[in-house]
């Protein structure tokens, strides 16, 4: 079977149709603006990842998971898994501070 | 390396790498449309290289192509004149056979 190498990405979406555009300003929450902080950080003062590295691991996030996230989580898995390859975090690290993250907000869910 | 000029008529290649697991900086609806190079816009790292977090790639002619609206979209309505510029990459660029600039 030969596969066809012309195939649209998921990503690349210009020209298709787009439904309802909400065009109202929003304002940015305080992790969406730590995730952008954090790629400043490591692209700009660190050197560690790259603009470029950030689009491609955006661009080939799977199609089901391109669609339901947003923006900013799609940085996040970026980054997430770029420091994962390059051996900054490892999976363990990531997973225990997931964890611990989770628990604090369920706490402060449950006080509020 | 340059290999068109101001005025030079290009191909987009349909395809050039596969994607993934490449990583492409042409978008797939300007893909094999041809158009007219509008202006050179200098010589840049290769961002399909960098992508992969590379240094000391490849440094790639990037040309800023103007197309008409009515070659990029068959169902297209507006002015025959409409136009759209796109910045691609020197490797994503064929030669039309038989142009004289």
């Amino acid at each position: 079977m030969d596969r066809d190498f012309t195939v649209r990405s998921n990503h690349d979406m210009g020209g298709m149709m787009a439904g309802t555009i909400n065009k109202d300003n929003h304002n940015y929450v305080l992790w969406e603006k730590r995730v952008d902080a954090m790629m400043m950080l490591l692209s700009n003062d660190l050197g560690i990842l790259t603009v470029d590295q950030l689009r491609k691991g955006i661009e080939s996030l799977p199609p089901e998971a391109y669609d339901k996230m947003t923006y900013y989580e799609r940085w996040m898995a970026s980054i997430a898994n770029s420091l994962l390859e390059s051996g900054v975090l490892t999976t363990e690290e990531l997973g225990v501070k997931m964890k611990e993250i989770e628990l604090k907000s369920n706490k402060s869910e449950k006080n509020s | 390396m340059r290999r068109f000029d101001e005025g030079s008529m290009v191909k987009v290649r349909s395809y050039f790498p596969p994607s993934p697991p490449a990583h492409c900086r042409t978008p797939f609806y300007i893909r094999g449309c041809v158009g007219k190079i509008e202006r050179v816009c200098g010589v840049f790292d290769n961002p399909e290289e960098l992508a992969f977090g590379r240094v000391g790639v490849d440094k790639k002619t990037l040309y800023r192509v103007r197309f008409f609206q009515h070659d990029v979209w068959p169902d297209y309505k507006g002015s025959r004149t409409d136009k759209i510029d796109i910045e691609l990459y020197d490797f994503w660029l064929e030669k039309i056979e038989g142009d004289q600039k």
